[in-house]
C-alpha cells in the first residue's frame, strides 16, 4: 500500500515511476496578463511597493547604505524611468516583460560607460528591475527540473516546460487545467501529467507514481504498487509508422501532426505523416502579439520541416482555457462563451492583420493554409477573408487557402452557409458546445463524449458536405488522436485525421485494422 | 538664462550628487535643463534618470539654463561646493 494516494484531474495520460521535486510557489507561478491599463495599473502598483520596501531598509541601514537605497528611491520614482516600459504597455506588453525590457535597455547603458563610477550604477538598475519584478509576481529565473522526476507544483509554464527534460518523469500539479497549453504540451510529448490534485504533503526526493490517465499520485509505493501500475511494454509500430496509412478495406486515410511549438518537431521525421493540420499559435503569442518578422520565421520553421507538405496554421485562438497577455478579456464569467478565438481577433484587427500578413509572407515558403477558430457565422470568415485578401494585395502575394475550424455548434449545424476552402472539426470544443459539458470541470467530464451520437451525427454531416462540395473536412481534436476513436471517426466518413505525433503509430495501427472484421465498407 | 560649472566633486555628477542636484532643482516651478556643451542636448534637471544618463565625469562642464536666475545660481552654487559631500 503506498503511503497517500491523492486523486486529480487526468492531463495526459502514461505512467511515471520516479521521486518527487518541488518547485516553489513564487517561481512556478503564472502571471497573467491583462489590458494594458490593468498592466500599467499593475506596474505602478509594483513600483510603489518597492520604493516602500526601499524605504523601510533605508530607515534601518547605515547612512552610506541609506545613500544608495535613497539613489534607488529617486530612480523608482523618477516618470522617466518608467515611461518606456509604459509606452510598451501601451503597445500590450505585459508588465513585466515591458519593465524587464527598459530596464535591461538602461543596464547596458550604464555598462557601456567609460567612468568605472556609472558603470557600477549597473548593479542598482538590476537591484530595482528584480525588485519591481517580484513585486509583479513574475519570477526572475527559471528553476531546473531534475531528469526523470515527478514533478509537484503548483502550475507550470509553457517555458519551463519545453527546457526540461521529461523522460520518464511526469507532472503533478495542485492547480492547472487539461486544457491548458501545457497539458497539450504534455500529450503531445507523452509526458504524463495529473492537474487539480491541491494541497499534496510530499517531501522532494519521496519516491511516486503519476497515472497520468487515471488522474492518479501514488506517494510512497510499494513493489505492489509499482508492478500494478507498470505501463504494459508498448506494442511496436516503428513498421507501420513510415507507411502511408490504409484501412483494411483499402481506404487512404491521411494523417497529419497537431503541434504548437516548432521545437517538438526537431526529432521526427516529416515522412510520419501527410503534412501538419494543426499549428496553435498561442504559444508564440505567450509574451503578447509578436511582430510580423518573428511571426514569419516561426510559421517558417514549421513549413521547412514540412518540406512541401501541407501546413495548417491555426490563427491565434486566445481566450477561453488559453488568456494571451494584453489581449485576450480577462474576468469573463465564462470565458468558453467569451470574446475568444475569431471572435477576439476580430475585434483587435490590428493585431490580427500582423499575423495574417505574416503568414501571407510565410506562405512562399512552401504549402501553407490558414485555419480560423471558433467561427459562429459567414459574416465573421466573410470579414477575416477582407482582411486577408488586404494583407495579400499589400504585400503582392497571393492568399493562401482559407478554412474554418467547425467547433460552435451553429456552424456544424449549417454548414453549408460557410463558402470555406476546407473545414477542421474541432471535437474538444465541439463536444463541450454539444453536450454543455465545460473542458475544465472534472465532475461533468463523463458528459464530455465525443462517442455522443449528437456529436458523431454533426461529424458525419460535416463529412458528407465535404465531400459533395469537394472540401477537405479533417478532425483535429484529441478525438483524432485516440486510437478507440477512430473507428468512429472513419465510420462517419472523415479521412483526414490530426493528432499529437506521439499518437501517430497507434492510430495509423487502428485505421489498418479498420474494417477487417467486415464492419465498414 | 544660463551658467556653465565645472564638476570638483571626485566621482563626478553620480548617484549621490544626481540625487541632490535633482531634489534641489524640484524646488524651483519653472523648469531647470542641464547640457555638457553651451549648444545642448539639454536634459531635466529634475529626472534623476535624466541626469544619471548625462555621465558626467569628475572635471565636466556643467551648463545650467532657467527662465529663474536664482534656480541657475543655486544649482551652480551646490555643484561648486562639491555637493556637500566631502567624501565621494
Amino acid at each position: 500500500m503506498a503511503r497517500a494516494e491523492v486523486r486529480g484531474v487526468p492531463a495526459a495520460p502514461g505512467i511515471a515511476i520516479g521521486t518527487v521535486a518541488r518547485l516553489g510557489a513564487v517561481t512556478a507561478r503564472r502571471r497573467v496578463a491583462g489590458a494594458p491599463a490593468q498592466e500599467a495599473a499593475a506596474l505602478v502598483f509594483a513600483i510603489s511597493a518597492a520604493i516602500g520596501e526601499l524605504t523601510a531598509l533605508a530607515g534601518a541601514t547605515g547612512s552610506d547604505a541609506a545613500g544608495i537605497v535613497e539613489f534607488q528611491v529617486a530612480m523608482l520614482q523618477d516618470p522617466a524611468l518608467r515611461a518606456p516600459a509604459l509606452d510598451a504597455i501601451a503597445a500590450f506588453v505585459p508588465a513585466d516583460a515591458a519593465w524587464a525590457e527598459a530596464l535591461a535597455r538602461q543596464v547596458a547603458d550604464y555598462e557601456a560607460a567609460e567612468d568605472a563610477y556609472f558603470r557600477a550604477r549597473a548593479a542598482d538598475l538590476r537591484d530595482l528591475a528584480q525588485r519591481v519584478l517580484r513585486h509583479l509576481g513574475a519570477a526572475t529565473a527559471l528553476p531546473e527540473v531534475p531528469p526523470g522526476a515527478i514533478l509537484l507544483a503548483e502550475d507550470l509554464t509553457p517555458s519551463l516546460f519545453l527546457q526540461s527534460d521529461w523522460r520518464g518523469g511526469g507532472i503533478a500539479l495542485a492547480a492547472g487545467s487539461p486544457a491548458s497549453h501545457v497539458a497539450m504540451l504534455a500529450r503531445a510529448r507523452g509526458v504524463p501529467m495529473v492537474v487539480g490534485l491541491g494541497m499534496v504533503e510530499a517531501t522532494a526526493g519521496e519516491a511516486a507514481v503519476l497515472d497520468g490517465g487515471a488522474g492518479l499520485l501514488l506517494l510512497g509505493p510499494d513493489d505492489a504498487d509499482r508492478s500494478r501500475l507498470a505501463a504494459p511494454p508498448a506494442p511496436d509500430r516503428s513498421a507501420l509508422l513510415h507507411r502511408p496509412a490504409v484501412t483494411a478495406a483499402g481506404r487512404k486515410v491521411a494523417v497529419l501532426l497537431n503541434v504548437s511549438d516548432p521545437g517538438e518537431l526537431d526529432e521526427l521525421d516529416p515522412a510520419m505523416c501527410d503534412g501538419v493540420g494543426l499549428v496553435r499559435t498561442e504559444l508564440l503569442f505567450a509574451a503578447g502579439p509578436p511582430d510580423e518578422d518573428t511571426q514569419v520565421r516561426a510559421y517558417r520553421r514549421f513549413l521547412d520541416w514540412a518540406g512541401g507538405r501541407p501546413v495548417t496554421i491555426r490563427t491565434l485562438d486566445a481566450g477561453g482555457d488559453k488568456p494571451v497577455p494584453g489581449l485576450s478579456v480577462a474576468g469573463e464569467a465564462d470565458p468558453f462563451l467569451g470574446q475568444r478565438g475569431l471572435r477576439l481577433s476580430l475585434a483587435r484587427p490590428e493585431v490580427f492583420t500582423v499575423q495574417l500578413r505574416a503568414l501571407v509572407r510565410a506562405a512562399a515558403h512552401g504549402t501553407l493554409h490558414i485555419m480560423l477558430p471558433m467561427v459562429t457565422v459567414p459574416e465573421e470568415l466573410q470579414a477575416a477573408r477582407a482582411l486577408l485578401a488586404e494583407a495579400a494585395a499589400d504585400i503582392g502575394r497571393p492568399a493562401p487557402p482559407l478554412g474554418i475550424m467547425v467547433e460552435v455548434p451553429a456552424a456544424a449545424l449549417a454548414i453549408g452557409r460557410f463558402d470555406a476552402a476546407f473545414f477542421a472539426i474541432g471535437t474538444n470544443d465541439l463536444v463541450q458546445y454539444v453536450t454543455a459539458s465545460a473542458r475544465d470541470i472534472a465532475a461533468v467530464a463523463p458528459l464530455a463524449d465525443p462517442r455522443n451520437p449528437a456529436v458523431l451525427r454533426l461529424i458525419a454531416e460535416v463529412a458528407v458536405h465535404g465531400a459533395r462540395t469537394g472540401r477537405e473536412v479533417s478532425v483535429c481534436g484529441d478525438a483524432a488522436g485516440d486510437p478507440a476513436l477512430v473507428p468512429l471517426l472513419l465510420d462517419a466518413g472523415i479521412a483526414r485525421l490530426s493528432m499529437a505525433p506521439n499518437a501517430v503509430g497507434e492510430v495509423k495501427a487502428a485505421i489498418a485494422a479498420h474494417g477487417r472484421e467486415g464492419t465498414m465498407p | 538664462m544660463s551658467e556653465a560649472v565645472a564638476i570638483t566633486h571626485p566621482t563626478g555628477l553620480h548617484a549621490r550628487p544626481a540625487v541632490k542636484l535633482t531634489m534641489l532643482a524640484k524646488t524651483f516651478p519653472v523648469p531647470v535643463e542641464l547640457a555638457l556643451a553651451a549648444e545642448g542636448p539639454w536634459i531635466d534637471a529634475k529626472s534623476v534618470v535624466k541626469v544619471m544618463g548625462l555621465k558626467a565625469p569628475c572635471g565636466a562642464v556643467l551648463h545650467v539654463r532657467a527662465a529663474d536666475p536664482a534656480a541657475v545660481a543655486a544649482l551652480v552654487d551646490l555643484v561648486r561646493r562639491g555637493f556637500d559631500d566631502g567624501a565621494g
